[in-house]
């Protein structure tokens, strides 16, 4: 070994030895980085200790003394602050998951219509995409909410929509559809229906492969998935009753209460995702080239299966990415909840809780470890989702 | 043999056989069904049942959008006035639409915030030398493109601080950052993120693709922690965190703790983009670099950089109008910034009237689609610019 080094290597001083420099600078670096921590930590200890802030996370399981517009779960003014935080969760939960589902149609229907023939249509959607994408998200929160809901005429001159619905400037009321006995069985129905589909569907693909005859897959599965329990749900008598919102003089009783806060938020959302998601589409179309279309074409497959089985598979795989950064982006934007007072995550508890405890480290690294586990969570069922349907090369 | 040929066809032209034509016709003009105006139509709008419901659909949509907003906008708005009674629905007056009457009166206030009326030449100065730093930097022939990124890198920070905050030495009295607001606030936010976020994002993109185990690892946290996270949580913890990191004594102002957020914020995905833009260049280059002796910083300075750099302007653009709209966000950490001060403006008594909200948001809204449009088009011409040299 030592011979080898002689004869091929000059020697070097170890201040030149690159090896030994990287290994120096690395050491430097992790010591900055620990005297930073260091030094931090010690400055907020005292800083605490000063201002009488107790730390640790003791204020989980007290009482946490406020109300909040709207729980999923059962929340009251003596619930505790533990309880607050899953309150605001699941509100982040509840507008980021209805919000990713409406932006992806939307967002679909946009891309698609911003690559029409049609003149009119093509500028339409490609109007509302550079009009959305250059303002601030905030700013159409702010105006959905103070300029559009807040101005809807008050509670007596509420506005009656058909079907019994009332809207006015503290939300929009819907008859909540109350389940009696017997609707389980619609229930379970309905999920009879899902496997009776896929079943079906993998039966289906079976025999094709074998005899190259197609079957009616979609049609069948409609019917399983929504034709059975509507069957089953006339069969046991319509167990189901609409329990009207009634307005009273002040108040409304009854029915479901949608907040206005809860609907300008889902819907700024919605028409700002949507708008990314459909650039995203039409880049993704736009990248399968015109001679798959072509060549699809001259093997004889129609229009529609040409689009379905060439086209779409296709387009997937480059819309798929920029697709799992809008439903993140979404889902951290949802935060924004808090300029309008619905009381999501940020609103709740970094909001309220961290202003009546004050313990601010504690809050702040609750919140952000709540939204890095969704991001990280998210982005890998995505490159999971994105390994499987990616272009497979020998 | 040919020449015969030849000769007999001019002999049988000079017979003048009445059929034959002896010269080229004109093409005729297409059919009226497929060119002009009405052929446009027929191909564009209504080329079959599908085509004509879309453009019914689009008419519809612009017939129910466009008229009031128009009318809103333009045609019902104040253009004048004082206070609310100019805004307000009276009975000789029953549409009011846009109180742009509210705008003119606040302009200064949305402009400065509450920067001392008798210093606000210091904020016209500013602005002045950030639309030239923009300009040099932007115009990619510019002469001295190096001074440029000097001057807008180095001096213009400090410049402006000085500027700005004040500085009683040279004549200048301090301005405390609680005055200032407005479009003022907005430009700085961006202007700190847009200067800061390049260098330190460029340093993390190198740090990520080192060869260095801890080096590496310590800008991954750093990058994948700051953008799997919100805006808002990181401008959380600048305002209510960092203050207690610090020892009290230097207790940094409001207007500084946002600012370090939003710079934090924007150089973890402006590190993303450069190191996109480092993986693009070929490995070629980096040995190429190695073979004639460059050291590593020298290696990145004068090949690999520029050259990743400039494929990636587009993208860099594109992240600065993500973090111009982002620069909203210090609205809630209660800094007043362009639409903290149109808040602070429309629910005072002075001007309460049901159309100044509204208006005051299509204000911000004026403003913000310009910067962002102007940005975004800058973006596509460079795009466009960069592949036609590409293609060679």
């Amino acid at each position: 070994m030592s011979v080898v080094r002689e004869t091929e290597k000059p020697k070097v001083s170890l201040l030149y030895d690159p090896k030994v420099r990287s290994i120096a600078y690395q050491l430097g670096l992790c010591a900055i980085i620990a005297f930073l921590v260091y030094s931090a930590a010690t400055n907020a200890i005292n800083n605490l200790a000063k201002a009488n802030i107790a730390s640790g996370f003791g204020f989980w399981n007290t009482t946490a003394g406020f109300d909040i517009s709207q729980t999923l779960i059962e929340y009251s003014t003596v619930s505790t602050y533990g309880r607050a935080f899953w309150v605001g969760l699941l509100n982040t939960l509840l507008v980021a998951a209805i919000g990713i589902v409406l932006a992806t149609i939307l967002g679909f229907v946009v891309g698609v219509l911003r690559l029409s023939k049609n003149f009119l249509i093509s500028r339409l959607a490609a109007g509302y995409v550079e009009l959305i994408r250059n303002l601030p998200l905030l700013l159409q929160l702010l105006f959905w909410y103070n300029a559009v809901l807040k101005a809807l005429p008050e509670l007596r001159d509420s506005l009656a929509i058909p079907g019994g619905a009332f809207l006015n400037n503290r939300g929009l009321f819907v008859p909540q559809p109350v389940a009696t006995s017997g609707f389980t069985a619609v229930w379970i129905a309905f999920f009879a229906g899902i496997v009776g589909s896929i079943v079906f569907r993998n039966w289906a693909r079976k025999r094709q492969e074998q005899t190259g005859q197609q079957a009616p897959v979609f049609l069948v599965s409609l019917g399983c998935i929504i034709g059975l329990p509507l069957l089953v749900f006339f069969l046991a008598g319509m167990p189901l009753e609409l329990s009207f919102p009634e307005k009273g003089r002040f108040n409304i009783r009854g029915g479901v209460e949608i907040l206005p806060e809860f609907a300008a938020l889902l819907f700024g959302l919605v028409l700002y995702t949507a708008a990314f998601i459909a650039e995203a589409v039409r880049a993704g179309i736009q990248a399968v080239s015109h001679g798959q279309t072509e060549a699809a074409y001259s093997l004889g497959l129609r229009a529609q299966p040409t689009l379905r089985l060439v086209v779409i598979p296709q387009a997937m795989r480059v819309i798929i990415p920029p697709l799992t950064n809008q439903y993140l982006n979404l889902t951290k934007n949802s935060s924004l909840a808090v300029a309008i007072g619905y009381p999501d995550l940020v609103q709740v508890f970094t909001g309220t809780v961290l202003n009546q405890t004050g313990q601010a480290v504690e809050v702040v690294a609750v919140t952000m470890a709540v939204y890095l586990t969704i991001s990280l969570g998210t982005s890998a069922v995505m490159n999971w989702y994105n390994r499987r349907i990616a272009l497979v090369e020998r | 043999m040919a020449v015969t040929d030849t000769e007999a066809f001019e002999a049988r032209k000079a017979a003048d056989i009445a059929f034959v034509q002896s010269a080229t016709q004109e093409p005729l003009p297409p059919p009226m069904s497929h060119s002009g105006a009405v052929g446009w139509l027929r191909e564009n709008l209504i080329s079959g049942p599908m085509n004509i419901a879309l453009t019914i659909l689009s008419i519809l949509l612009i017939a129910w959008i466009a008229p009031p907003v128009i009318k809103f906008l333009f045609v019902d708005a104040v253009w004048s006035g004082t206070d609310r009674d100019a805004c307000i629905v009276t009975a000789e007056r029953p549409h009011v639409g846009a109180c742009w009457a509210f705008v003119r009166d606040r302009f200064s206030y949305f402009i400065y915030g509450s920067y001392p009326v008798d210093q606000r030449w210091r904020v016209d100065i500013f602005f002045g030398m950030l639309a030239v730093g923009i300009f040099w930097l932007a115009w990619l022939r510019a002469p001295r493109r190096d001074i440029g990124s000097i001057y807008f890198f180095v001096v213009l920070p400090i410049v402006s601080f000085i500027l700005l905050s004040g500085l009683p030495l040279i004549g200048l009295p301090k301005v405390d950052t609680n005055y200032w607001g407005g479009i003022l606030v907005s430009i700085v936010v961006a202007a700190v993120g847009i200067v800061f976020s390049l260098p330190i994002g460029v340093l993390l993109a190198l740090g990520r693709r080192s060869d260095m185990p801890a080096v590496r690892l310590l800008s991954v946290i750093f990058i994948e922690f700051v953008r799997g996270v919100p805006l808002i949580t990181v401008l959380f913890m600048a305002s209510v965190m960092l203050p207690l990191f610090v020892p009290e004594s230097w207790s940094p102002d409001k207007l500084l703790r946002a600012l370090v957020g939003v710079a934090m914020f924007s150089a973890a995905y402006m590190a993303e983009v450069v190191r996109a833009g480092l993986q693009a260049i070929s490995k070629g280059q980096y040995e190429g670099a190695q073979a004639v002796g460059l050291s590593y910083w020298q290696m990145m300075r004068l090949i690999v950089l520029p050259q990743a750099l400039r494929i990636t302007i587009p993208n860099i653009v594109n992240n600065y109008i993500s973090l111009f709209k982002d620069t909203t966000l210090v609205f809630i950490v209660g800094i007043f910034d362009l639409l903290k001060t149109i808040e602070a403006a429309r629910i005072d008594p002075k001007w309460a009237a049901p159309s100044t909200s509204p208006t005051g948001y299509a204000f911000a809204a004026i403003f913000y689609f310009t910067c962002c449009y102007l940005m975004s088009r800058y973006a596509r011409q460079t795009e466009a610019r960069l592949e036609k040299s590409h293609r060679r």
